[in-house]
Parts: C-alpha cells; structure tokens; sequence
C-alpha cells in the first residue's frame, strides 16, 4: 500500500549508447555558462537541468543631452538608439533516454567552463544507479534530493510560472488536450504520482504537502504484471499493446453476469463487474492484447477510484497525475481520465501537465538554488527554446516515432521583474486573455497560421534592415526564418504544443525567435522616426483639439485614439501601406476610419458619463509608437488630466514590433512635458505616472502584469481602465470583465478577422463598459 | 454438477401441495408491510460502477411480495396458535430453496423440514421426497457441486417450521445443466416458486422459463445481502457466534480468531467480495446505500492465478500462495528506500509497486508459481482492504464485515484485511468476517420466499 519513486528502475536503458553525436547548438545550449546542474534520473529517462546565463543584444534608447537649452530640435531623430549587450538568466531542461547518459556526460563534461560548480542535486530511482558514473565524469558530487519533494516543488513552479501548464484530455476530441486557465491560487491541490506505485500527496502550500496515500497497484504493476502476461518487455510496448486489445474477452462484465437484461435495470452492461473474471471461467487462450488491455483498465479504474476517494476524504477538487504511467502516453491519460470522471461522477477532473516529465529535475534544481531564491522571480516559457507537447499517438503525431530516441527540451526565461495579477479583474480565476482559441478554432487557426507564413518574409527583411552594420545580420535572420517557419508547421500538426495556440502566442513565439538571433528590436529605427515625426506634430494637434467645443473635443480625442491605431506594423494591411507610402498621415488614417455607427459603439454612453464626475485615475494601455502614442493617447492623457483624473501610462517592458515600450515612453513624455505645460505639471506632480508592464508582447495577459504597476493600480484606486490597439482588446481582453469601468479600443486592420466580427477593414470597436452594480 | 444430480422420478403431485399452492394465490394484503420501501434505498444508484460486483441498482421485479423482516421467520414458536395458522395459510410450499446466482458460483440453500408429521410425510409427492433425501444424504452432487457441511445449521425454526439449513454451491457455468435438469425431473409440478437473486437471476431467467417452465422470482442482490446476514447473525452458528475477528493478525503464533458480538451493528460497512467487490453502508436493516465497488475482486485473483500459474481451482491457487513468497515479486518500500521511507512514514515491508520486481527480466525467472500466485492475492486483497478503509473514513463507519466467497478457506486473506485494516487506521477501524461468508444472498433469496403468503 505504499508508493515509491517517481520511477522505477526498469529493465530498459541498461546498456549505454556511447556513440551518438550531439548537435551542441540544439541540444545541451549555452553550458559555457551553466553553474548550476540537477538530475533527475527515471527508469528510462533522464532529466537535466541546468541554470545559466544567455547574452543578447537589446536596444537601448537613451535621451540627448538638452543641457544645452537648444530648443529648437536640431536633431532629427528625438533620441538616441544603442545596441548593448544583456545578459539574462535562463533555466534550461533537457530530457533524453537512459541510454545516452555517458555520452551526454561525456559532452558536458567536455563543454563545461565554470568550474566554481561543485554539487550536482540529483533524484529519481536511478540516481542511485548512476551516482558514481555523474561524480566520475562530471568531478561533481552528487547529492541526492528527496523525490517527493523534488516532484512538488517542481509542480509548485510550473503552476506559477507557465500559463495552460495544465490541461484536461479528452478523447475522440480534436485536439486532445483542452488547457487550464492558472488559477491564482494553485493551492491546495492533489498530485497523484503513479509511478511504479502510486503516490497520493495534498499539497497546501509551497513547502507544506502532506503524503496522505498511495496505492501498489501501479506502472510497475503494469509494466511486471504486463510483462508476466504478455512475455512483452518493454513499457511502450506493454502499452501499444493495450491499445489494440479487447478487454472484454478477458473481463467479466455486467452483461456477462446479467445476460441481456442490465439494460431494463438502468445498469451500464460495459462495465466491469470482475476484471479477469472470464480468464478464470474460461478454458481458453488469450490474447497480449486483449490481457494488457484488461490490465490498463483493471490499474487505471483503481487509480482513479482511489484518487476520488482520496479527493473527496480531504475536500479537493484539482487532482493532477503525474508519473511514468501517464507520461504523454494518451491511452493512459484517457483511461484515468474516464476512471476520475466516472467515479466522481464529474465532480473531480483530472488534470495533466505539459511539462510533467520535468518536474523532478526542476524540484531538485530548485533545491539546490535555494540560496538565490529562484521563487521570488517570475519565469516564463521560452517559445524559441522549448519542444513543446507532443502527441504520442501516432496518427496525430506522424513525426513522434522519429523523436524518441532523441531529445526534449524545455526553457525558462526568467523576467525581470515578478508578475501578479491586476488587482481589477472581476474573476481572475475565470479570466482567459485570448479571445479566440486557435486549438479548436480549425478555421481560425489555419487563416492565422497562414498570415504568420505570409507575413514571415517582411519580418525578416526588416529584421535585417535594423541592424544595416552587422555582418551576419542576413545569416541569422535566416536562421530566424527557419526556426519561426518550423515551429509554425509544428503548430499546424501540434496546436496544443505550448498551451492553448491564440494570436498571442504566435505573436510571442515570433518575438522569441527574433530575440533568439540577436534581433531585439527590429522596429527600433522606425520607432524612433515615427515618434520624431508625431512629436513634431503635437502641439498643432493639441491646438487644434483646444480650439473644439467640449463636446466636439471628446470624440476628436477618441478619433485621434482610434486613428493612431491604424498606424500598426503588425497588421498585414497597413504595413503594405506604410511600407509604399511612409507620409501616410495621421488625417489620412482619420479618414480610413469608418464613419460611426461604429462596429461596435458605446460612445454615447461614454460621452454621457463623461459629463459626470471625473475618474479617480485611469490606467491606460498604450499601444503603438509614434503617432498613435503622441498623437492619439497624450492628448486623451491630457483631457483627463484636465478633468481632474490621474493617469496611469503602461508601457511594455521590452520590445515588441512597433509598440511603444517603457523606456522610449519616459522620453517620449518627457519631450513632451517640454512643450505642454498640462503634462509637465502632471508628471512632475506625480498625477502622470509612466509604469512597465513586465511584458514584451503585442497582447496582453491581465494576469501577468509587472508587480510594480499592480500596486500602483491599488494605490491609486484606478476606477477606468482603457485599453487600446488590436492585439491588446481585441485578440485579447476582448471579453475580460473588469471590476471597474473599462475603455476598449480598436481598429480591425485584418480583414478576415473584420469580417468574422461582421464588419469591414477599418471596422471600429469602441467597447466602454460599467460593470453591474 | 452434471445433469441428474437430482436423480429422483418425478410423479404427480399430490393434493396437499395443490392446496397450498392455490394458497400460495392468495392476494398479497395492503397495509405498510406490503409497501415497497423505495426512496431510501435509492441512494445507492450512487452504485454503479465501471466495476461493480455485478450488483443490481434498480429493482427486481418482485412486485407485490411482502417485505417482512427477516429476524421474524425464526420467532414463530412462541406465536399463539392463530399465527401459527395463519403461517401455515401464508406458508410456501416445500421445497424451500434459496438461490444466488453470482458471476462464478451458485449458492443455493435449501430448508430441510424435521418436524415432518405421518401425514405429511404420507402426502409428500414422491419428487419432493428424493430431492430432500438426495441433497441431504450427500455431500457432493456430480462433479462441481458442493454441500459445506460445516456449515450446516441445525434445529432452525422457519415460518413455524423446525429443520436445518444447508449450504451447496456450485460453479455458474453448470447452470444450463442445473436447468435441463429441472426440465427433465418436471420441477414445474411442484408448483414451487424459485427465488433468486444474483445477476444470474436476469441472465438465466428466460432460460428458466423456456427450458425448465419454471417462474424465477427474482430479487434485489443487495437488499438479500443484507436480510441474509443481518438473519443469519441473529440465529448464530449452532450455538456459536457467527461473526468474529482476528488478533494478531500478523503474528503467525499470536493470531487468534475470536467471536465477535455484533449487538450493535449500525452503521456497519459492508464488504462483499465476490468476483468483483461491492461496499455497502448499512445504517439500519433496511437503510442502506452501495458506496462503491471495484472490479477486482475474488475473480481477479483466481483468473490472474489462472493466467501466471495454470491453476485451474480456487483451491489449487489458494494452496499454492500458501507456500508461496511475493516479497520476490512485489517491490517493496525498503527495496527502493533501504527501509523505512520516513519522509512520509511508510514501512519499509510496505509494498511499493505490486508486481514491480516483475519489470526486470532476471526476476522474472527467479520466481516460482507459488510466489505468483502469493503476490496476486496479497496485491488483490490489500487493494480491497484499502479502498475499505476510504470508504469507512469517508462514511465515518468504524466496523466493516467482509463476507462473499473470496474469504471461503482464505485465512491469508483475512489476516491481511484485519492487519491493513489496524494498521492503516492506527487502530481505529476492525475488519469482522462472518462463518457464512458467501451464502447470505441466497439466504435473503429464502427468506424472500417465506414471505409469500
């Protein structure tokens, strides 16, 4: 009745594989700069982690220097742009078959720079095995961490840090995974291990779990009694097996016992009264099939009935299942899943994990770095870096075969700054950022996957035209193009490799890739005309802006919102357009606009509140650089200044196509307090407040937001919250409910997407919305 | 049991027996003892499971049939001698059979009537009379069927009659043979009425009918279960007590099975380990709920034997665990950890992975049968035990009584429920075991029947 590790030490990978070559950019990256290492040893597979530091370059914008008093702006540019070279930390986890351990050893030992590393963390039944192999080769000592514990605390830092870690699988469906939305609070929460036994664990908080079961009827169950049954050896093969059997000619079912009358009982005559019961009746052969079939099911039911009765004895309902038995293999995760919902009755729903297989390395790896307190960062998924889930079922997957055998991995960027959630969600448990699910939107999906294709070209000439005096600018944005091109045909096969597939996460896949080659900032130049040529602009605007009726002037600014919207490199058609015709104007994109009523409208309702009491302070989402910035939100800035209202300017952290970030918007601001007094007095004064958001997306997840920004929120008691362009309110956020009012903002510039919203290009969504008393 | 275990002639039947069974028409009277006691009992639709022991969760279509309780058979002597009539107006006709149909075995019990008068006997159809005298003078009956004469129980007074029960058994896939024989010796004649539950009741009913013309009244396995024993621990074991426990389970020297006094029964978790398991909360005679089942049960471990080991007896596999170590087969907790794993207080001879040393091909050749057929039935039963014991921590039951015929001649078995019970439990629940253990359905199927008025 008890449990064991998170694998057993199996029969398979006893026999290592020294000859294989490892393709060192791919595989065991940036190990120059490794100082820390943990390994997770399983029956077959090991895990690897390791912590080290990535150098890339960033854009960096800095001011000129004005001591001088030169008022008239001589430099045509507004500032300055420098290329400087960051070094950030990534975690890096890779996972390849027992077989290759001492050749991969072997490859690290050969590659590893740092020598201050002294300790590797190591756990998994085969650590023990392989303890003397890691402190021959690798000079390290080995320290062995408790499994459990590295099992959880790794679980614990998935939950938190990458979003749709969880998911749901449903069979016959396509796809097959359905992912989890984080909950905020992912504790407590049950994690049912099944490895060669089963481990039942609540966990309540970080550091507190409590082992509260387990059973022996397990994957080494499975895999001993399987391999008794069937003469079948291995693991993978017990299961294919399975997948093809009949369980019904080995089990005694209902219908057997009641004949054909279970029916007019109400009783289900599928079901299993005895399993093996007619392998005891029966003077008969049986199938490997059919008896490893019997067996899955016979393990799988008793699992699941147990982790019911576990869930319901400590009032639980997030139960997620992790272990060797379950790892990717869907003929299991399908037969826990149908067990759970069966004996609970759908009141338990069993959760799986993308990256399930790395949870012990990360545990462990955790352990041993506890000193620089890796759980005080935000980490996120690097889409460039990491293999993403497959499916093991090979009519989906037609490259998996091809796979194993090789190697998997996963990346882990740690950000800057920690990210929380904005205190202003109505239901952050129930908050989705994406508007559109491209997993099961077949229609959706296969139009966007094209767009990012088509579009891919014009990324990486201007990738290479942002950094005219680098020499290999045109060899690694061709790398680039590969890397960004593969991926896309692997979300074609794969939607569900990273999660739920969304615009977004296209988007950031693109940014990864671009940031992977050293182009951090492809718009930086462009960025850096535009706000020149808007700043330019300003103060003619906010004359003439000054000169309407009141009236007149609120729906000039929201115009001027709205028109500096279509200034968007990232939407196909007005990059066609500014790319042939740069003078393209802010009156001209006005014109574009369609004339009201809007696609969607609710401006009289935001004229009327507007001639109500001021807000308290307002929080604003900016979008694009340039015009749209300086010529559509500062002067919108400005009338709530006017009005009374504090403002509160978020702009992404890093780069992200054309949008404005956080350090060109301080200049931006700071130009042009130098021209209006409302914003210099206001920044000055504290009631302008320019804030990151911890992001480098063109979207927007409400519930990743810098920490900072969200005690300012708090702080200031935001009571309106605008949010503009197309990747932040409308393929995101489009139908977040806020706890206050919100402004949302946008110009369809895709004509697909217009249309499926049932309007044109240029379609306007001015979406103002007060949330029920 | 081959056709012809019933070797008796069949004649015409005599006048008595058609008088009572025209009694036996008799409409059924009103009042709240004929009501059906529907609404509680439905709680256990929360039953079904993708592994039941093929328990029933709906209702039987005994309409009609008075639902006495079952402790009032055995009251009749000292009832005035109106009642006395009026059970013998209400009275079945002999013979008195009891029938469980499970997925393996067929239990079958059946009333012998001592207290037979001169008349009687001179009246008793010449069938009726080779069919007790058959069964009671033989222990076997052809080559699969069996009385457990240990078990018999003796100077019973049903429904006003004295005699004694007995216990047969035989294998579910006789059954066809079972019927052809009761068409061939004209069992119809007798104008008896079977009862029977079990799921072979619904599956072998047609048959019954078309094949043997006889009626099945069949009957809800659960509300049997628990009339059979809640019965039969109320007339004890010929003088004895018929439920009991094990102390010191674990202890080969020490371990002592001792009576146990059920006087309070409620609420009491029932265990019925058949070919499949079903787990019954009862919190008094007739307010009960199916809780959970699991499709491994008694089937599993022999079919699993049958599979590893070639056995082709339960007997055989039991015999053959005895002497076998599943230590050499199972991993244990202290093969992974060394010992003890005390980050989460498990022993180190828990077992880790049932089977898991079976994942490596040396030790794999290393085992024998015994040690096969050991490690399925240690791995079968502790898992029993386990789901037992969520279940009586989420019911808040702290006695459970195994009973179904899994546990027939399995002392390994119980001593391991009562020591995974105890231990796992720290103390705080007790496994209790019954002398009857796979025979109290076809009691309640009997007791059914003497309710016919």
């Amino acid at each position: 009745m008890a449990e064991c590790g998170a694998s057993g030490s199996g029969s398979s990978g006893d026999s290592l594989d020294k000859s294989i070559t490892l393709p060192p950019d791919e595989i065991f990256r940036n190990l120059e700069n490794a100082k820390r290492f943990a390994i997770d040893i399983g029956g077959s597979l090991t895990k690897l982690a390791y912590y080290s530091t990535v150098q890339h370059k960033v854009a960096k914008v800095r001011s000129f220097d004005y001591s001088g008093k030169d008022t008239e702006q001589d430099h045509e540019p507004p500032y300055e742009i420098s290329v400087q070279e960051e070094v950030t930390a990534r975690l890096h986890f890779v996972k390849f078959e027992n077989t290759y351990i001492e050749a991969c050893l072997d490859f690290i030992k050969d590659h590893l720079v740092n020598t201050e590393t002294k300790v590797i963390q190591a756990t998994g039944g085969g650590a023990y095995k392989f303890k003397d192999l890691i402190e021959e080769k690798l000079q390290l000592k080995v320290d062995k961490e408790d499994v459990m514990t590295c099992l959880i605390k790794g679980c614990n830092f998935v939950l938190k840090n990458i979003p749709h870690e969880a998911f749901v699988y449903q069979k016959d469906s396509d796809p097959e995974f359905r992912f989890q939305t984080n909950h905020p609070n992912i504790f407590p929460y049950l994690l049912v291990n099944i490895g060669s036994g089963v481990s039942i664990v609540k966990v309540e908080t970080e550091d507190r779990f409590e082992w509260i079961g387990g059973s022996s009827i397990g994957g080494g169950t499975f895999w001993g009694l399987g391999a008794l049954l069937t003469k079948t050896k291995k693991f993978d093969e017990l299961l294919q097996l399975a997948s093809r059997g009949q369980h019904t000619n080995v089990d005694m079912l209902v219908q057997d016992i009641y004949g054909g009358s279970h029916e007019t009982l109400g009783l289900s005559g599928n079901l299993i009264a005895s399993s093996f019961g007619k392998s005891a009746t029966a003077d008969q052969e049986f199938s490997k099939e059919d008896m490893a079939k019997s067996l899955l099911h016979m393990i799988s039911n008793d699992i699941g009935q147990l982790a019911c009765l576990y869930a319901r004895l400590h009032c639980l309902d997030r139960v997620y299942f992790g272990g060797f038995f379950i790892r990717g293999h869907p003929v299991t995760m399908r037969t826990i899943t149908y067990s759970i919902n069966f004996f609970s009755k759908g009141e338990v729903q069993a959760l799986f994990l993308r990256h399930e297989g790395y949870l012990g390395a990360i545990g462990a790896f955790l352990k041993g770095a506890e000193q620089d307190n890796p759980n005080q960062y935000s980490w996120g998924e690097n889409y460039a870096g990491s293999s993403g889930l497959m499916s093991s079922s090979p009519e989906l997957c037609p490259t998996q075969r091809a796979r194993s055998g090789t190697f998997d991995l996963l990346e882990m960027d740690r950000l800057e700054r920690p990210l929380v959630n904005l205190p202003l969600l109505l239901d952050p448990s129930s908050y989705v950022p994406d508007t559109v699910d491209l997993t099961d939107d077949a229609l959706a999906r296969k139009y966007w996957l094209t767009c990012f294709e088509e579009a891919l070209d014009g990324v990486v000439k201007r990738a290479v035209a942002s950094q005219p005096g680098s020499v290999d600018a045109a060899e690694r944005a061709e790398k680039f193009r590969q890397k960004y091109w593969n991926k896309l045909q692997t979300l074609r096969h794969q939607p569900f490799a990273y999660g739920t597939l969304t615009v977004r996460s296209l988007l950031d896949t693109r940014e990864h890739c671009l940031n992977e080659f050293n182009f951090p900032d492809p718009y930086s130049k462009v960025k850096q005309k535009d706000n020149g040529v808007a700043l330019k602009c300003f103060q003619r605007v906010v004359s003439a802006l000054d000169a309407l009726d009141w009236e007149e002037r609120q729906l000039a600014l929201v115009k001027g919102l709205l028109a500096g919207n279509v200034f968007d490199w990232g939407a196909k058609a007005v990059s066609d357009v500014l790319e042939s015709d740069p003078q393209f104007g802010f009156e001209e994109a006005k014109k574009k606009l369609q004339e009201r009523p809007w696609l969607v409208d609710s401006y009289g309702k935001w004229l009327q509140r507007l001639k109500g009491p001021p807000h308290k302070c307002a929080l604003i989402f900016a979008d694009n650089s340039g015009v749209d910035v300086i010529l559509g939100v500062f002067p919108f800035v400005r009338e709530l200044l006017s009005r009374g209202t504090e403002v509160i300017l978020a702009c992404n952290s890093g780069p992200a196509l054309n949008d404005v970030t956080y350090s060109e918007s301080l200049i931006v601001a700071e130009r042009i307090a130098a021209m209006d007094p409302v914003i210099h007095s206001a920044l000055r004064e504290e009631r302008l407040l320019l804030v990151q958001t911890g992001s480098s997306s063109p979207c927007l997840d409400l519930s990743r937001l810098d920490k900072g920004l969200a005690v300012l929120v708090r702080e200031r008691g935001a009571d309106l919250v605008v949010i503009e362009g197309m990747g932040r309110a409308v393929h995101t956020n489009y139908h977040a409910a806020l706890c206050c009012e919100s402004l949302k903002l946008a110009v369809i510039k895709n004509s697909w997407l217009a249309e499926r919203l049932g309007g044109q290009l240029f379609s306007v969504i001015f979406k103002y919305e007060v949330p029920a008393e | 049991m081959g056709a012809g275990w019933l070797a008796a002639p069949m004649e015409r039947h005599g006048r008595a027996a058609a008088t009572a069974a025209s009694s036996a028409r008799e409409p059924v009277p009103g009042g709240p003892d004929g009501r059906r006691r529907e609404p509680l009992r439905r709680r256990a639709n929360s039953a079904s499971a993708p592994a039941v022991g093929a328990s029933a969760s709906a209702s039987p279509s005994a309409e009609g049939v008075r639902r006495d309780r079952p402790g009032s058979y055995s009251g009749a002597t000292s009832a005035s001698r109106q009642r006395v009539e009026s059970l013998r107006k209400k009275r079945p006709l002999f013979p008195w059979f009891g029938l469980d149909i499970g997925g393996t075995l067929v239990k079958l019990v059946y009333f012998e009537p001592k207290d037979i008068t001169a008349e009687e006997e001179e009246e008793e159809v010449e069938s009726l009379k080779s069919i007790r005298k058959y069964l009671t003078s033989n222990v076997a009956y052809g080559s699969t069927g069996i009385r457990d004469v240990h078990l018999e129980l003796k100077d019973l007074t049903l429904c006003g009659r004295k005699g004694n029960l007995h216990f047969i058994r035989f294998p579910t896939h006789d059954m066809p043979a079972f019927i052809q024989m009761g068409r061939d010796k004209n069992f119809s004649s007798l104008h008896t009425v079977f009862c029977a539950t079990g799921g072979g009741a619904y599956k072998f009913e047609q048959d019954f009918l078309t094949i043997g013309d006889l009626q099945l009244c069949k009957l809800d396995e659960l509300d049997c279960l628990i009339k059979g024993i809640l019965y039969i621990d109320s007339v004890g074991f010929n003088g004895r007590s018929q439920c009991y426990y094990f102390e010191n389970p674990a202890d080969s020297e020490k371990c002592q099975k001792l009576p146990f006094d059920l006087k309070n029964p409620y609420p009491l978790l029932l265990v019925n380990i058949g070919s499949g398991v079903s787990i019954l909360a009862v919190y008094s005679k007739d307010n009960y709920k199916r809780v959970t089942g699991t499709s491994l049960g008694g089937g599993t471990f022999f079919g699993l034997c049958c599979l590893l080991t070639g056995c082709t007896t339960f007997e055989e596999a039991l015999e053959m665990a005895s002497r076998g170590d599943s230590t050499k087969v199972d991993k244990l907790v202290r093969d992974i950890y060394g010992g003890d794993y005390e980050r989460f207080g498990l022993p180190g001879w828990a077992v880790a992975s049932s089977f898991g040393n079976m994942m490596s091909k040396e030790k794999r050749e290393a085992v024998s049968k015994e040690d096969l057929a050991r490690a399925t039935l240690i791995t079968i039963t502790n898992n029993i035990g386990s789901i037992a014991r969520m279940c009586a921590l989420n019911e808040n039951i702290n006695q459970v009584v195994f009973v179904g015929n899994f546990l027939r001649i399995n002392t390994i078995a119980m001593r391991l429920l009562a020591y995974a019970l105890d231990y796992w439990s720290k103390g705080q629940l007790k496994a209790l075991f019954s002398e009857h253990e796979g025979y109290f359905g076809a009691v309640g199927a009997l007791l059914e029947l003497l309710k016919i008025p």
